[in-house]
């Protein structure tokens, strides 16, 4: 028998609802995730399965995370109406998440000071991160810097151009910052790069991965340490709005901002979720990186979900003008949520992006990074369909003033 | 029994190892893969194990990983090396095994892989980013069609767990000797030995070491406590000079592996 051409999907769409009682202990997501690496990384990801189990279980564990979080992050990180922006819309009342308020300016904190704490308790001595954006590795760099570790980060050489403020920050702290020259020089290859330093290294070095990807369990242990964002999202809107709001919108590359919104409001179905993919410059192969709404079931960087790739399984290239989002591949729970029809994905083309940057700029004074324009352009779209007696909020997940420089050079000016 | 099963046993009896060297297939082209199977065929290698180029491959540093690069520059299809292997088969004594990625496994669906590389002439595949835990039902499949799946076992692999690979592996155990990617070393662990003799004692499986094998020394120092050895980045650093000279390209490998079959003896 040949292989023919072209080839379908084998996984149909699972009709159940989505529960929070996911990964299963195989690390399943319904039939998403799993663990597709090299034997030799077994033993590490199988300790670090019993060290997390047991550090969640450990209330000194909680305590000091939750001590970092609120006198070394800032936490609680406001729920902000942003009054301007919703009458500008004439729809649905605003409020923006502000996890670009926590030190480092992005949420990618939340995730990096939790598995630092696991570092020291497993008694590694090294720490290796990947990062597209760079707030991955600024906030890697910030928690080693913390805790005395040496941090190496890995950053395709696309992006270290891209994001230079980030380099040089990691570069402050002390971690230190290797470009990646291989593939399309993006966050997938520095996620290969690293991948291959762990296979070497992993008796000694743990990988904190950045984004809810990977083998089991960091698709779970990443939402986790994420979920601090929805939890005190839920609690803040029944303060201050008295109920919980009627939409929540949020950018979604790997997807760990977004995850970590969503998860704890799974089971509130009047709650609508919506995922932002990066639309890129249109929908043809290659001229975005939304895997979730063009790309199909396969296996990537370790884990199975929905992936950008070609009939024989190979990895499609991908665009996103924002260096965070310009990924093939997504997290696991996240293809799960898409295949139960609880959170909806769509994605936002670079120029809506851009759009959606200037008008947050100028109508409450935010520089808001480009992956999360992405999430404002869609929830400014959504909030027009809505009335002012509806709320929505937008996971404001990143800062912008690391986009400052390429920003100006997309539109040719001086910076 | 498969070609591999057999291969195995009739080494056994004359008291001989197996050779196994990796090549990329396509790297350059099709026309070269099959000119260095027929070469290595020739040679005396007892199996060859054909790399399927995959566009990211955590496991291989930077010498198979740049083979995989100029082989999917060529924009070649999993279809066309099944093809033209099928093409060459008939010129071919030696066995042939696919080291294949999961994803390109799962893309074409399992059933459909193992069928279609039998019927281009495989006895077996290497998936080294399939654990034993998530490789149930592709081993199912190769059982029921006398195919070999090939599984690993690293330095970090506990003992329990490294007979329970061993126990859903076929045709061989293939031990990898370093914690780490791919590629030559100068060096192998000291306690490698000890590690395999230990499994070697425990499983009716031929156990073959790979990774890091690139010198007449290792040859002559892991043969004897092996079923046989697999030599990977050292042949592809040598297909490179494919682009430029095939002749000479072929000339560097069969100087290559006519020093390690010697080593072997």
């Amino acid at each position: 028998m040949s292989l023919a051409p072209s080839v379908k999907s084998t996984t149909q769409p699972v009709e159940t609802t989505a529960t929070k009682q996911v990964p299963d202990l195989q690390g399943r997501f319904g039939d998403f995730g799993g663990r597709y690496v090299p034997e030799t990384l077994t033993r590490a990801l199988d300790e670090l399965i019993v060290e997390y189990n047991r550090a969640i279980a450990d209330p000194d564990f909680h305590a000091e995370l939750n001590e970092l979080l609120h006198r070394f992050v800032g936490r609680p990180s406001p729920l902000y109406h942003a009054k301007r922006l919703s009458n500008q819309l004439g729809g649905a009342q605003i409020w923006l998440k502000r996890e670009d308020l926590n030190h480092t300016g992005a949420h990618k904190i939340n995730n990096t000071l939790g598995q630092a704490l696991l570092t020291l308790r497993m008694k590694k001595k090294r720490v290796i991160a990947e990062t597209g954006a760079g707030q991955h590795g600024v906030a890697s760099a910030t928690a080693c810097a913390h805790f005395g570790l040496p941090c190496v980060v890995y950053m395709g050489a696309e992006d270290v151009r891209r994001q230079k403020p980030n380099v040089f920050s990691m570069r402050l702290m002390g971690a230190e910052v290797r470009p990646v020259e291989s593939g399309s020089r993006t966050l997938r290859d520095a996620v290969n790069e690293a991948m291959r330093d762990w296979m070497s290294s992993v008796e000694h070095t743990h990988y904190i991965i950045g984004s809810v990807i990977g083998p089991h369990p960091f698709p779970m242990m990443v939402r986790d340490f994420q979920s601090v964002i929805g939890r005190e999202c839920r609690e803040q809107c029944l303060t201050a709005i008295g109920r919980l709001p009627d939409a929540i919108v949020a950018c979604v590359g790997g997807g760990s901002n977004a995850a970590g919104m969503f998860y704890p409001f799974v089971d509130d179905h009047s709650v609508r979720l919506i995922g932002v993919e990066a639309g890129g410059r249109g929908a043809n192969p290659g001229d975005h990186a939304s895997p979730l709404s063009y790309g199909s079931p396969g296996v990537l960087h370790g884990s199975y979900s929905y992936v950008m790739q070609d009939e024989d399984g190979q990895t499609s290239d991908v665009h996103s003008m924002s260096a965070g989002l310009d990924y093939p591949g997504v997290g696991p729970e996240h293809s799960y949520w898409k295949d139960t029809h609880r959170v909806e994905y769509t994605s936002c083309r670079d120029d809506e992006a851009l759009g959606a940057f200037d008008f947050l700029a100028r109508n409450e004074g935010i520089l808001t990074a480009l992956e999360t324009c992405h999430a404002v352009a869609k929830a400014a779209e959504t909030a027009k369909t809505m009335s002012p007696d509806q709320h929505l909020v937008i996971c404001l997940s990143g800062r912008g003033d690391k986009d400052a420089a390429e920003l100006a050079r997309l539109r040719g000016q001086q910076w | 029994m498969t070609a591999i099963d057999e291969l195995f046993v009739k080494l056994k009896g004359q008291g001989k190892k197996a050779f196994m060297p990796f090549i990329t297939a396509a790297d350059p082209t099709l026309a070269f893969t099959r000119l260095v199977l027929r070469k290595l065929n020739d040679l005396g290698c007892s199996m060859a194990e054909i790399g399927i180029p995959y566009s990211d491959p955590i496991a291989d540093g930077p010498v198979i990983q740049a083979s995989y690069t100029r082989a999917l520059g060529s924009k070649i299809k999993l279809h066309d090396i099944f093809e033209q292997v099928a093409a060459e088969r008939s010129n071919l004594t030696m066995p042939l095994v696919s080291m294949v990625s999961y994803a390109i496994i799962h893309r074409h669906g399992a059933e459909r892989y193992v069928e279609a590389a039998l019927s281009a002439g495989f006895s077996g595949a290497i998936v080294p980013d399939l654990l034993v835990e998530e490789s149930e039902q592709l081993a199912r499949i190769c059982k029921a069609k006398q195919f070999n799946l090939i599984q690993l076992v690293t330095p970090t692999t506990p003992r329990e767990r490294a007979l329970r690979i061993a126990e859903q592996s076929s045709g061989f155990l293939y031990f990898v000797s370093v914690t780490g990617i791919t590629g030559e070393r100068t060096e192998l662990p000291p306690d490698l030995v000890d590690r395999v003799s230990w499994l070697r004692e425990r499983t009716p499986l031929p156990i073959c070491i790979g990774f890091g094998v690139s010198k007449p020394e290792h040859v002559k120092l892991l043969a004897p406590v092996s079923d046989g050895l697999i030599v990977g980045s050292a042949i592809v650093r040598l297909m490179e000079q494919a682009t430029q000279s095939e002749s000479a390209a072929l000339a560097s490998i069969e100087s290559l592996v006519t020093s390690l079959l010697k080593a072997m003896e």
